[in-house]
């Protein structure tokens, strides 16, 4: 009867998670499905307490459930509300090796505990192990790339890599295989992990810097995974579906990222991309004399006379952290009569969505915030584009040169736009490596600065003139 | 595996379920929709409950690790995606 009961409440569980995305679909309702998930959440684990072999544990294993979700909540607590919004992606990034990490564990306790497991169990129990130890630690690496710790940002390539990984992939499959035909065999599954865990790491140091966002959102998706892997070894519906649920969302980001930079994933993942790649084509023939450096008092003149603002924001306005200012900016300008519009970039940041968030936090009124799609066809209307740290999602070449690293990536129309004003610190490329002809445009002047500087001098110069 | 078509059958509905809904998600909340989903595949803490008690020291080590991790993601997930949530706001509707 009881055991009905948890079953019933689990899948109460699962539909307010189901409810709970749902709740995501729009910034008014976002509040409520969080807190609806959250409900779910707290039902699972109560009908879990009740459960007998965790109620009638004793309490030696009572003590320890309560010291590790103690532990655990304390560290999440932390984590959740010191974390910088600038410093999300490393956060999410954070959150995904843990969820794998807690797969490949429990796999492990089902392997340990379980005296003759079925075929299911194990098989599931392998490819939980081969998802978790993948997405622990390649989640670690992107976490470690993101905070700046001790990879380097950049793509990291060594001579054999793509052979090494097919290795180790076979290895895992292997070892996989050993491990169906003896179960008892618990230090295979040990090796099974490590040779995982080299293979994860492996796979993320390649990707670089601005692919990040592709990165994360599979690494999500590989949580989502491993989750419902330890589903099926536990024979348990509401991890089954709330990993498909997560599975399933980190695919679709995963290809929304791809799309917007016109790669494949397969692209992204051998880090194909990036500086090393190609002869980088002579910045001094594309800049050569044609580009016009401004000053704060030159720029608050053209947004004197503008209808029409738009703000593109990339990675640089988080980097500076200028998210703040650029929405004081924002204000002013709209207290003047001006019209004014974010245009995100889909890949614009660290993470999908990096920007909304930073935005919004800035309390810039999330109906401004407009995607790339939505915004483009307004650019001929534009009188003024401010770019605020963008460079590849601004480059025109994507359009008109099809030998281009970023050839065919849609890219915000901003060269339509009357004026284009850029700040940037120098005229160092992008991500991608390659100049942007976009900077010596005739309707485009740059203003040299950090991107806060410079928005606090925009600010100074417009309320001095 | 008398147990396994159904428990495919249960996967392969969920996906399509999250397919169908998680693309109405707009690009405005990418970023809360993955801590979100952080946040509940953290559902991973019932495992880790059940390995807890199990009984053996390793699994229990082992369930004990997962539970810690588990429990990070659930409760920092939450609650940072109640953070990011919290500060979508329009004009009109800002209460301060």
């Amino acid at each position: 009867m009881i055991s009905v009961l948890i079953d019933f409440t689990y899948l109460l569980a699962s539909v307010l998670f189901i409810f709970g995305i749902k709740g995501l679909t729009h910034p008014r309702t976002a509040v409520r499905g969080n807190l609806l998930g959250a409900t779910g959440m707290l039902l699972a684990v109560v009908a879990t307490l009740a459960d007998r072999q965790v109620f009638g544990s004793g309490p030696q294993g009572l003590g320890l459930i309560v010291a590790g979700v103690l532990l655990g909540a304390t560290i999440g607590a932390t984590l959740a509300l010191k974390i910088q919004m600038t410093a999300m992606p490393q956060m999410v990034a954070l959150l995904n090796a843990f969820g794998g990490g807690a797969s490949a564990l429990i796999a492990g306790a089902v392997l340990a505990d379980t005296a003759d497991p079925g075929t299911q169990t194990v098989v599931a129990t392998v490819v939980s192990g081969i998802i978790g130890s993948v997405t622990f630690w390649g989640s670690l690496v992107a976490f470690d790339k993101l905070q700046g710790l001790m990879l380097p940002d950049n793509p990291v390539h060594f001579p054999a890599q793509q052979a090494l990984n097919v290795t180790l992939a076979v290895a895992t499959v292997g070892l996989g295989a050993w491990i169906v035909a003896d179960p008892s065999q618990l230090t295979s599954y040990g090796l099974l992990v490590v040779v995982g865990s080299v293979l994860g790491v492996l796979l993320t140091i390649p990707i670089g810097g601005a692919d990040m966002p592709v990165a994360i959102a599979l690494l999500n998706s590989y949580s989502g995974l491993a989750a419902a892997s330890t589903g099926f070894v536990l024979n348990n519906n509401i991890l089954i579906i709330t990993g498909s649920l997560v599975g399933a969302s980190g695919l679709i980001l995963t290809q929304i990222m791809c799309k917007a930079m016109n790669r494949s994933l397969m692209n992204v993942l051998l880090g194909a991309i990036g500086p090393d790649s190609g002869p980088v084509q002579g910045a001094d023939e594309v800049y050569a004399g044609r580009v016009k450096s401004t000053s704060p008092e030159e720029v608050a003149m053209l947004f004197d006379g503008a209808r029409r603002v738009v703000i593109v924001p990339g990675y640089g306005m988080a980097v500076a952290q200028a998210q703040h200012q650029v929405r004081d900016l924002a204000n002013l300008l709209e207290s003047k009569g001006t019209e004014v519009e974010f245009a995100i970039h889909p890949v614009a940041g660290r993470m999908p969505g990096h920007m909304n968030v930073l935005l919004a936090e800035a309390n810039v009124d999330y109906d401004k915030l407009r995607a790339m799609d939505d915004i483009n066809p307004s650019f001929q209307q534009t009188d003024v584009t401010l770019i605020i740290g963008a460079n590849d999602i601004v480059n025109p070449v994507a359009r008109t040169d099809p030998s281009s690293p970023i050839a065919g990536m849609p890219i915000l129309d901003v060269d339509k736009s009357r004026t284009v004003v850029v700040v940037k610190r120098s005229l160092s490329p992008g991500f991608a490596g390659i100049p942007n002809p976009l900077f010596a445009a005739d309707n485009t002047v740059m203003l040299f600065a950090d991107g806060k500087k410079a928005v606090l001098d925009l600010i100074t110069a417009i309320k001095d003139g | 595996m008398d147990t396994f078509l159904p428990l495919l059958t249960i996967f392969m509905l969920a996906v399509f379920v999250g397919v169908e809904i998680i693309t109405k998600v707009p690009p405005l909340l990418h970023t809360p929709l993955m801590s979100g989903s952080n946040a509940i595949s953290g559902i991973t803490i019932i495992g880790a409950l059940l390995s807890v008690a199990a009984g053996g020291t390793l699994p229990t080590i082992l369930g004990f690790l997962a539970l810690v991790l588990a429990t990070i993601n659930v409760v920092g997930g939450f609650l940072v995606t109640h953070r990011m949530v919290a500060m979508f706001k329009k004009k009109d509707e800002d209460p301060s």
